[in-house]
């Protein structure tokens, strides 16, 4: 792709950005950080490219650790994301949480 | 499918990658609205399986070893930590997890110069450092976040003199290597490069050190969004489209975010950045020095107070956070419920570390959404509170935002307190904030402090009520 092709992309994504997001309840801040921090785990792509291309031992450090990095961002991103957001979803709730459960 | 379309920029790929984006796209509208959150969620993590599948069936992609080694070890760390994290501590852990995105980026960078040593193009090289510098940035600033958050290093603002000018030097240096890696581009030096990673990462130390504890949440959202952008240039240099678009996103979104917050504050991030607030209150209160006269009680008297009040509004902060109250708390507003008194809780854009961190944390203890009530909301209302009871939260209640144009935290929009009928504040001592600032709230004449540990008294006033 031409470097003007993806710089056409890259400003149209950033508006794209800031439209999608604008507007957010306070509640959902955190979760919504959360879950773009993951997005931004996309960076695992990078890693797999390039380790790919290494041929010598460092860059097999550096790639497997960029791997490793991009992976945790991913799934802890993502599930820790979808933790908190289950701490929204008010379903019934026989389930007795360990620590402290109600006072009833 | 011939293999031929999956080729770097091929048809497959690129069309799949369309589909990953499209779907982040989505997930992130749809989170940010509380009923479709958690599908949204979904959704995103889907598209970032569908790119992650795509990269794999890339030709040129090879080391599989060293691939299923990284992803396992990746994995089961991310989703060690997600499990075992406590939903207090959440700040930290999306500190973490955004500087070790940072750290990938920088990796990346690096080794995409070290393909580049027999001459680079300027289109590729241009990215490289850019992602090199904002990513080293964005990994140790991120670091520091978290250790500040964690207790490992002080929250307060620490800061040598002549701060400003050792970071303006610093970014000096910064753009001058870059400039010498570009003019030089035929046969780039990879030891200037890792002189570049370095001074990157002295900036990133030395950029958050200073900040407050206060003003982390800000500051971990401008390293998120910086991180996005980092990976998107990443994408540049790797011509991969996958990357450009969802680094983008996180970048602006991340970018609006962050200025939400600020304005919250009422400060820039300019200021946030660049003022070492908490360093010298001028004139806003003063130290800690006096002691003024103040009302303190024990919990049968808050109990008490609670009790016979028509209605009770629930100011929580960052220290029912740290105390891990939220259980406690909602005990006594059961016991208050029984009684028939009304029970809300309002909630400061920024009260905890992270705005949205006490919603988090009240849903955990199951309060109901429709009892968070947000500060515009709830400040009408507060002349006509019996008692607002405010639990580890400082700042967010200080009076001094509105009356006292000099003091630091002048503007910002706090959840009044002190027009209510009473109020009962409960805290381990009267020291002061994150902003550093005495509270004059706490030496009004309707207010009692409860000097105590916010959980230990919830559990206390909630028996007391119960023994009414």
């Amino acid at each position: 792709m031409t470097l003007f092709a993806e710089l056409t992309i890259f400003v149209l994504a950033i508006f794209v950005g800031f439209e999608v997001i604008s507007k957010v309840p306070t509640t959902l801040h955190t979760p919504l950080m959360s879950q773009t921090n993951a997005i931004h785990g996309i960076v695992m792509l990078g890693g797999l490219i390039v380790v790919g291309e290494a041929n010598d031992g460092l860059e097999y450090v550096i790639g497997t650790i960029a791997i490793a990095f991009g992976a945790i961002n991913i799934v802890g991103g993502f599930m820790v994301t979808d933790r908190m957001l289950g701490m929204f979803s008010r379903k019934p709730k026989p389930k007795a949480d360990a620590d402290g459960k109600g006072g009833s | 499918m011939p293999l031929a379309l999956l080729a770097k920029g091929g048809d497959a790929s690129t069309a799949l990658y369309i589909v990953a984006f499209s779907l982040f796209i989505i997930g992130i509208k749809q989170g940010t609205h509380p009923t479709t959150a958690k599908r949204g969620n979904l959704i995103a993590a889907v598209g970032m399986a569908v790119a992650v599948v795509t990269t794999l069936l890339l030709d040129g992609i090879g080391n599989w070893g060293l691939i299923i080694l990284g992803l396992a070890i990746g994995s089961a760390v991310g989703a060690y930590a997600s499990v075992r994290v406590q939903m207090t501590e959440m700040p930290q852990m999306v500190a973490l997890y955004n500087g070790v995105g940072g750290g990938a980026v920088a990796l990346i960078a690096w080794s995409e110069l070290r393909h580049g040593l027999n001459g680079i193009e300027l289109e590729v090289l241009i990215p490289v450092l850019l992602a090199g510098v904002i990513g080293s940035v964005s990994f140790w600033g991120s670091n520091i976040a978290f250790a500040k958050l964690q207790d490992l290093i002080p929250t307060r603002p620490i800061a040598a003199p002549g701060q400003q000018v050792i970071n303006g030097v610093l970014l000096l240096a910064i753009v001058v290597i870059c400039v010498v890696l570009a003019v030089d581009h035929e046969s780039p030096s990879q030891g200037l490069f890792i002189l570049l990673l370095v001074l990157a990462a002295i900036l990133g130390n030395l950029v958050v050190l200073p900040i407050g504890g206060a003003d982390m949440p800000v500051v971990i959202s401008l390293l998120n969004a910086f991180t996005g952008l980092s990976a998107a240039a990443a994408g540049f240099a790797l011509d991969n489209v996958a990357l450009i678009v969802a680094g983008t996103l996180v970048g602006s979104s991340g970018t609006i975010l962050t200025l939400e917050m600020a304005t919250a504050m009422n400060r820039s991030v300019a200021n946030i950045l660049f003022a070492g607030f908490g360093g010298a209150p001028s004139g806003g209160g003063g130290g800690t020095g006096e002691e003024k006269p103040h009302v303190s009680i024990g919990a049968q008297d808050a109990a008490i107070k609670l009790a016979y009040a028509d209605s009770v509004v629930i100011v929580p902060g960052y220290g029912l956070a740290v105390a891990q109250a939220q259980h406690a708390i909602k005990e006594v507003a059961d016991e208050l419920e029984k009684r028939g008194v009304t029970v809300n809780y309002a909630i400061h854009p920024v009260a905890g570390r992270m705005p949205g961190h006490m919603n988090v944390l009240l849903a955990e203890a199951d309060v109901p959404y429709e009892q968070l009530r947000e500060m515009e909301d709830i400040n009408p209302e507060m002349p006509r509170t019996g008692v607002a009871v405010v639990v580890g939260a400082n700042d967010v209640t200080n009076p001094a935002a509105k009356n006292d144009p000099d003091s630091p935290i002048a503007g910002m929009p706090i959840i009044e307190v002190s027009e209510a009928q009473e109020v009962i504040v409960i805290k381990r001592s009267l020291s002061p904030g994150f902003a550093g600032i005495d509270n004059d709230l706490f030496y009004e004449p309707n207010t009692s402090m409860l000097f105590a540990d916010a959980k230990a008294a919830a559990a206390e006033i909630a028996s007391e009520i119960g023994n009414l």
